[in-house]
Order: C-alpha cells, then sequence, then structure tokens
C-alpha cells in the first residue's frame, strides 16, 4: 500500500460490526478519562454516543480513528487494527471512513470545493478533473449546501455551513462509515432538524453506518437505532432510547427523564402523531395537545 | 481480481445501448470515465444491470451520460435506484477551477494589484499611527488605565530575555571588526586605530543596526503573530465588546516596551562589541586590554553615542508599529498570519535601513560628523 498512486479498491465491509473496541483505557497524566471500554458498533446503524461533559466522548471517537493512541485496549475498525499503526499510516481504512469535526475543521485555504477534492485526490489521483470537478459539486450540493457555495474559502461560511462543508468533505470518498462529532451544535432547530435529516436520509440511501456524538436529545430522538451511554469510565449502556429510559441509572434518568428529555420525547411523538393522521379531527387534536404544551412551558 | 468499470455500446432495435458492467465505484472509474465521456453517436438506452456495485460517483456518471445524449436508464437494483434518485437533481453550472486569465493580462494586473496593495498598507500604517497617538492621548489623560504588568511583561520579552543572543552577536561583530580592520591597517602601519574603527562604527551605526534587525527577527514577528491570531480567534473581537480598546491592552505595551528596550539593547550591544574588540586587541594586536577601552573614550566623541541612541527608539518605534500592524490586518485564514509574519519583519527591516541612510547623511550634515 505504499504507492499512492495505485488504484485501490476494498471490498465493502460484510462483517456485522465495522467498530469493536475492547478493553479501552485512556489516561492523561493521572486523570483517568475510560477504562474497560467496551462497545460494538453494529453496520448499517446509526448509533448516538452521549455523556456528561468530560466523559470523553470526542476522546473516545479519536481513539477509533487513530489520533489517540489508547494506554491500553484495542480498536478494530473493519477488522483492522488501529492501535498498531502510526497516525499516518496507510493501513486500508482511511479511505472508507469519513469525519466531521466538531468546528468543520475545512482547510481554510482552500475553497469548499477544494476541500472536498482533497481526498480524492490523495487516494484516487487517476481520477479526471472534470469528473473530480464535478464530484466535489454534487456533494456539496447533496450536503444541502448552494451550488456557490463550492467556490466560497470556510471563513466566508456561516458556522451551519461550515459543518455541511465539512459533511460533504467526509462524504467524498463515498465511505462505509462516517464519525460525527457533536453536527447539530451550535445550529438553530431549523438548521439540525435538516440536518438530522440529512443524516438518516443519507444513511438510508448510501448505506452508511453512523458513529454520532451527540447532546442534542431530538437528534438521538429521531434518528439514532441505538444510543450508547458513557458514564464512569465505560460504556454503561448501548441500547434503543425507549429501552434506556427504563434503566435505572440516575444519570440516564436524569438526562433522558429530565425536563429537556420529556420535551424532545413530547415533540416526538408530535411529530408521529402529525405523520400519521391527516384527518381534520386529529389535526385538531395535535393543535389543542400543542397548545396544552405551549401552555405547560 | 476486484476489476474495473467496463463498458460496451451494442447496437439494437431503437438505437444502440450502452452497457455498463462491473463495479462503478469512486475507486474504479477513472479509467472509464474519460472514454464514457467520449462517446459519439447517439445513445438511448444505458443498462447498468450488469453493474455489480455502485456508489454515487457511478451513479453520477451514469446521470450524467443518461441526460447527455437523452438516454433511459435500465436495469438499476433498488440501491442503485436510491442513489439515482438522491444524485439526480444535483447538476449545477458552478465552474470550479476559475479560468486562468492569459500571461499578458495576468501579470499586469498582478502588478497594479501590488501597487494599489502599497498605496493602500501606506495609508494604513499612517492611520495605525495616528491611531496609536490617539490612544496614547487618552491614556495620558486616564493614566489609570495604562496597563503596567503587560508592559513589563513585553519589556521581559523584548529586552530582558533577548540579552544573551543579542550579547553574543555583537561579542562577535566586535571580534570579526577588529581582526579585519586590523588585517587592513596593517597595511599603513595603523593597527591602533583599529580602536577608532570599532568604537566608532559600533556606537554610531552597528550597535543598534544589528539590535533593531535582531528586535525585528525576534520581537515585531511575535507581535504580528500573537496579536493575528488573535484576531483569528475572534479574541479582539471578544475584548472590544468587554469594552478593552486593543489598541491600548496589545498594541501600547508592545510598542512601547520595543521603543524602551531599543536604546538600551543598543548600547548594550555596542559595548559588547567593544569588548569583542578589545579581546582581539589584547590577542591579536598586543593592546592590552584596558588600555583598548581607555582609548575608547578618547578616541569617540561623545555624539557618536548620541547618534546611536537617538535614532535607536526610533528603529523601535518602527519595529513594533510594523509588527503590531500587521497583526492586526490579518483576515480570514492561518495562512494569513504566516503572510502578515513575514511582512512585518521583512518591512520592518527594510524600513529600519533606509532610515538608517537618511540619519547618517542628517548627522553629517549636523556636523556630527
Amino acid at each position: 500500500m505504499s504507492d499512492p498512486h495505485k488504484a485501490r479498491r476494498h471490498e465493502r465491509y460484510k462483517g456485522e460490526f465495522p467498530i469493536v473496541v475492547e478493553g479501552l483505557e485512556n489516561r492523561f497524566g493521572e486523570h483517568v478519562v475510560h477504562q474497560n471500554l467496551d462497545l460494538k458498533v453494529r453496520r448499517g446503524e446509526i448509533i448516538g454516543v452521549v455523556g456528561g461533559s468530560g466523559t470523553g466522548k470526542s476522546v473516545l471517537m479519536r481513539s477509533i480513528i487513530g489520533l489517540q493512541p489508547p494506554t491500553a485496549g484495542d480498536v478494530h475498525v473493519f477488522g483492522r487494527s488501529i492501535i498498531d499503526a502510526e497516525p499516518d499510516e496507510e493501513i486500508g481504512v482511511r479511505d472508507r471512513w469519513g469525519v466531521l469535526f466538531q468546528g468543520g475543521a475545512l482547510f481554510s485555504t482552500l475553497t469548499v470545493g477544494e476541500n472536498v477534492e482533497v481526498p480524492l485526490k490523495q487516494f484516487y489521483p487517476d481520477i479526471s478533473d472534470e469528473l473530480r470537478h464535478e464530484i466535489a459539486r454534487y456533494k456539496v450540493m447533496l450536503s444541502g449546501l448552494p451550488e456557490n457555495a463550492v467556490n466560497k474559502y470556510p471563513s466566508e461560511l456561516s458556522g451551519g455551513m461550515k459543518k455541511r462543508a465539512g459533511l460533504a468533505r467526509a462524504l467524498s470518498l463515498d465511505p462505509e462509515l462516517l464519525f460525527l462529532d457533536e453536527p447539530t451544535a451550535g445550529l438553530d432547530p431549523i438548521g439540525a432538524a435538516a440536518f438530522d435529516n440529512l443524516t438518516r436520509e443519507l444513511k438510508e440511501t448510501l448505506g452508511l453506518t453512523v458513529f454520532l456524538i451527540t447532546h442534542d436529545l431530538d437528534t438521538l430522538h429521531e434518528i439514532c437505532d441505538r444510543v450508547a451511554v458513557l458514564a464512569d469510565k465505560r460504556v454503561i449502556a448501548v441500547d434503543t432510547v425507549p429501552n434506556l429510559m427504563e434503566l435505572d441509572h440516575p444519570w440516564i434518568q436524569e438526562y433522558f427523564n429530565g425536563p429537556r428529555g420529556r420535551a424532545a420525547l413530547t415533540a416526538q411523538a408530535l411529530d408521529e402523531l402529525r405523520r400519521h393522521m391527516d384527518m381534520p379531527v386529529a389535526a385538531h387534536a395535535v393543535k389543542a395537545l400543542d397548545k396544552a404544551e405551549k401552555g405547560k412551558a | 481480481m476486484t476489476g474495473l468499470a467496463e463498458y460496451e455500446v451494442v447496437e439494437g432495435e431503437g438505437g444502440s445501448t450502452l452497457v455498463l458492467t462491473g463495479p462503478y465505484l469512486v475507486s474504479t472509474i477513472g479509467a472509464a470515465d474519460d472514454d464514457l465521456r467520449g462517446i459519439d453517436g447517439a445513445i438511448a438506452r444505458v443498462d447498468i444491470s450488469g453493474v455489480t456495485e455502485i456508489d454515487t460517483t457511478g451513479a453520477w456518471l451514469a446521470c450524467t451520460i443518461s441526460t447527455e445524449h437523452d438516454a433511459e436508464i435500465h436495469g438499476a437494483d433498488e440501491r442503485a435506484q436510491r442513489l439515482l434518485e438522491a444524485i439526480s437533481g444535483l447538476g449545477g453550472e458552478e465552474k470550479l477551477s476559475a479560468p486562468r486569465l492569459p500571461f499578458w493580462s495576468r501579470v499586469p494586473e498582478a502588478m497594479g494589484e501590488k501597487m494599489f496593495n502599497a498605496r493602500t498598507g501606506i495609508i494604513g500604517v499612517v492611520s495605525f499611527l495616528g491611531a496609536l497617538l490617539i490612544s496614547c492621548g487618552s491614556l495620558l489623560r486616564n493614566p489609570s488605565r495604562f496597563r503596567m504588568v503587560a508592559l513589563v511583561r513585553q519589556v521581559e520579552y523584548v529586552g530582558v530575555s533577548a540579552l544573551p543572543i543579542i550579547g553574543l552577536m555583537s561579542f562577535l561583530i566586535g571580534v570579526v571588526i577588529a581582526q579585519q580592520g586590523a588585517v587592513q591597517l596593517a597595511q599603513f602601519g595603523a593597527e591602533t586605530l583599529t580602536v577608532n574603527l570599532v568604537g566608532r562604527i559600533t556606537l554610531r551605526e552597528l550597535g543598534v543596526l544589528m539590535t533593531a534587525i535582531m528586535v525585528a527577527g525576534r520581537s515585531g514577528s511575535a507581535f504580528a503573530a500573537e496579536i493575528g491570531t488573535m484576531k483569528l480567534t475572534e479574541e479582539i473581537d471578544a475584548m472590544r465588546t468587554i469594552g478593552i480598546s486593543p489598541m491600548e491592552a496589545l498594541v501600547i505595551p508592545r510598542i512601547m516596551a520595543a521603543v524602551v528596550m531599543m536604546p538600551l539593547l543598543g548600547f548594550y550591544a555596542s559595548c559588547m562589541a567593544i569588548l569583542g574588540g578589545a579581546v582581539i586587541g589584547e590577542t591579536m594586536l598586543g593592546i592590552p586590554f584596558w588600555t583598548f577601552l581607555s582609548r575608547i573614550q578618547e578616541v569617540v566623541p561623545t555624539y557618536d553615542l548620541w547618534v546611536g541612541l537617538i535614532k535607536a527608539p526610533v528603529f523601535g518605534l518602527i519595529v513594533g508599529l510594523a509588527g503590531c500592524y500587521n497583526g492586526m490586518q490579518v483576515k480570514g485564514n492561518s495562512e494569513e498570519v504566516g503572510r502578515r509574519t513575514t511582512m512585518s519583519v521583512v518591512s520592518a527591516i527594510f524600513a529600519v535601513i533606509v532610515l538608517d541612510a537618511f540619519f547618517a547623511v542628517f548627522f553629517t550634515e549636523l556636523g556630527w560628523g
């Protein structure tokens, strides 16, 4: 794999768990972030990762993508060990995942379009300029940005647009695995909902597996197939949201059954109702419910 | 055999069919793409039932061909159908790479832009100096707002921590001047004039000039990079909203430190150079160390010291101004920080040398030759 110009192709991953984390331990000096952390991510699911501030959600992601060498434990992505590889050594996984960092992490001296082209140039130099430009353009549009955004520099974009541009770059190689670090943080509710829809749609059309770090309860309820809860330095539970709410852990209870958690749940229930009932009577009922909800708030 | 994307044109009833086979993925499409775009003649159908794997890039290519030839796509399985639906309608006209202008219009344009930038740069520096003076004025009226701690900190960075490197550099320069000068002067049998040479040239010119260059490289660049990075991370905007003037908090302490420390550093550099000369006198010319030093007092006129000391704060102002002004001009991206830092050092050294030439003429006219 030393020759980057050699056409490379990988079979799509057929196994059940594209990400397997076993006995992960991360410590910074005396401070232990993770201890004995186990996590398996199923193929084709959106897994949400939640946890209080400082529980090491981003550190977990960085460990999985090989940026943070763990103190102990093992991480396998697509069945290959990430731990033994150097951060920039080619081990045949980097062209199969896309990563959206919290702040977008766009290359500030390149336009959005050129940002999207970077991975394409890196891995597939034999693609013609014309096709590469076209790919960059449709990826940018696929991420929900207007067409003219391709020639803008990151400093000319708003926070939400930067996130979308980051997503376009993450998607540029049609990855099988997508890492999103707080994609909806800092977005307005409409933008956040649109981003959620986009994530779900991409997962369904492209068959992605999505590893999603979030604080957004709406995102968790709306699009996550399963949610992994980080607490006490490990993953204490991985399950669907309704099942998690049954669990008797103080943090989980506070998180999902706190005022914000309940609001998100009601919002989702109302959404479902609207989707399933078109009859005028039902619409009235929904309105009444809405009013009642607002009154309470 | 993982295989590459392949295609075939089959003639049949109602026009020809383009049959795509093999994997149509971003990793396998490179070779087929060029050929497919070059296909002449009408194509009525695109058959993708033989495609083993497809991703958005494959779907995009199929879409592009079908729109170009007005052909229908057949044989898409469920996944391909989904991809095609997602991709269709994403075509656009926006060109990704701006067309490159021809040489004869590109070069004059770039030159004109350079000239224009030079003009705005000069206006910018002068306005910056004006803003600095206004800030100084308001500080004089409200001396309680003056940031003593920041000034002391900058004085330490600009002055104290520069002592070892400037001392070493000046000592070596003194050594070189004395040694090389002695070789030339020996031809006239005037080795003793080495004292005059070292004493006058270091106090009058080299001590301050070399120090200014060193400070520009050490501290001017640091000013530009620090302030530039703060500008990028919106720290300066945050200061403004809290009501702290960046001029008072960042710029004035730095420039003041440069202005105050330059004469001191310049004098120190001259002394170190004379010491270097004296060491050479002792070891190579047979002039005793202490005699060398006492001769300096006799042969160097006092106004040589004044020439050096008058120039020094002006050079300090230029170095500090270039650093802070360029730092405040940073906007956009990280490349700009590097560009502005370079610019601050280059323009500071250039201005210092030009000004030094003017000073030389000026002081000679004054009779301080």
